[in-house]
């Protein structure tokens, strides 16, 4: 599989660091192992650190709305950092910045989030 | 080859099962294709992204991931201009303008974002889609390669 899911703990945010490809066919395992982390945890909100990620798709895009709904349905927040040129035009296009707050690295984001909760 | 006219006509079809792990053999094969136009790493990102939109529509919703099914993609390069096609013999399209409207999936269950056909039309030049139910559905797509020699020159 070309995609790699590591996740870290901060308190009651988990952070997500996608890299390689998420396009449909790597899209399942995803969202299984992220769904998965979000039920066992105490996970109030999600980061999505987006460094590593060389590409994206529409069904990437489907993933991530996904857990946005996920997460803000248990009352949470999530937001993206570290995202590269290429995906932010596509998550740009989708009008997902008009929902969910960008940040230029996993500590921006994680204090940012700290003065939301 | 370097110093033609730009008139020089090239091709390749490329023909593989509906299986989602194609998708990135998709989208690899066509960008190494095209890159004897020498495209920047936005325009090739650009037609990878495509060309991944339009497989995954064909295995998903063509041939609702039956792999028995079987995608065709042509890419035909002609001067500085890309034409892409990618066809399939699935279930067709029911109604083209709506599944053409962002965020419209035919699938939500299975958490599509509906921005297939706008990624489509945004990243190229032009785009078609024809489609009948019950014998498939093709899409044809064209853009222009600036070329990073273009920009030097």
């Amino acid at each position: 599989m070309n995609l790699q899911v590591e996740m870290e703990q901060h308190r009651k945010t988990l952070i997500i660091r996608l890299s390689g490809e998420l396009d449909h066919h790597t899209a399942d395992m995803v969202r299984m192992r992220l769904d998965e982390a979000i039920q066992r945890g105490q996970v109030e909100h999600l980061i999505l650190s987006l460094k590593g990620l060389q590409f994206m798709d529409s069904s990437g895009l489907g993933v991530i709305l996904g857990r946005y709904k996920l997460i803000k349905s248990k009352g949470g927040k999530m937001v993206v950092c570290e995202v590269n040129p290429t995906v932010y035009r596509l998550l740009d296009m989708s009008g997902l910045f008009k929902i969910m707050q960008i940040y230029d690295n996993e500590g921006h984001a994680l204090s940012g989030l700290e003065v939301v909760s | 080859m370097s110093g033609d006219k730009g008139n020089d006509r090239n091709f390749m079809t490329l023909q593989f099962a509906a299986k989602s792990e194609n998708e990135s053999f998709a989208r690899v094969t066509v960008a190494a294709f095209i890159s004897q136009l020498d495209p920047t790493m936005d325009e090739l990102s650009d037609l990878k992204t495509v060309i991944s939109e339009a497989v995954t529509n064909s295995v998903i919703h063509g041939y609702d991931c039956n792999s028995e099914g079987i995608v065709t993609i042509t890419a035909e390069i002609i001067g500085d201009t890309v034409t892409l096609t990618v066809e399939d013999r699935g279930h067709g399209i029911e109604d083209l303008e709506l599944a053409k409207q962002p965020l419209y999936t035919s699938k939500p269950e299975l958490e599509r974002s509906g921005m297939g056909f706008t990624i489509m039309e945004n990243f190229m030049d032009e785009f078609e889609v024809s489609s009948e139910q019950g014998s498939g559905t093709s899409i044809r797509m064209k853009k222009r390669i600036e070329s990073k020699k273009a920009l030097y020159n």
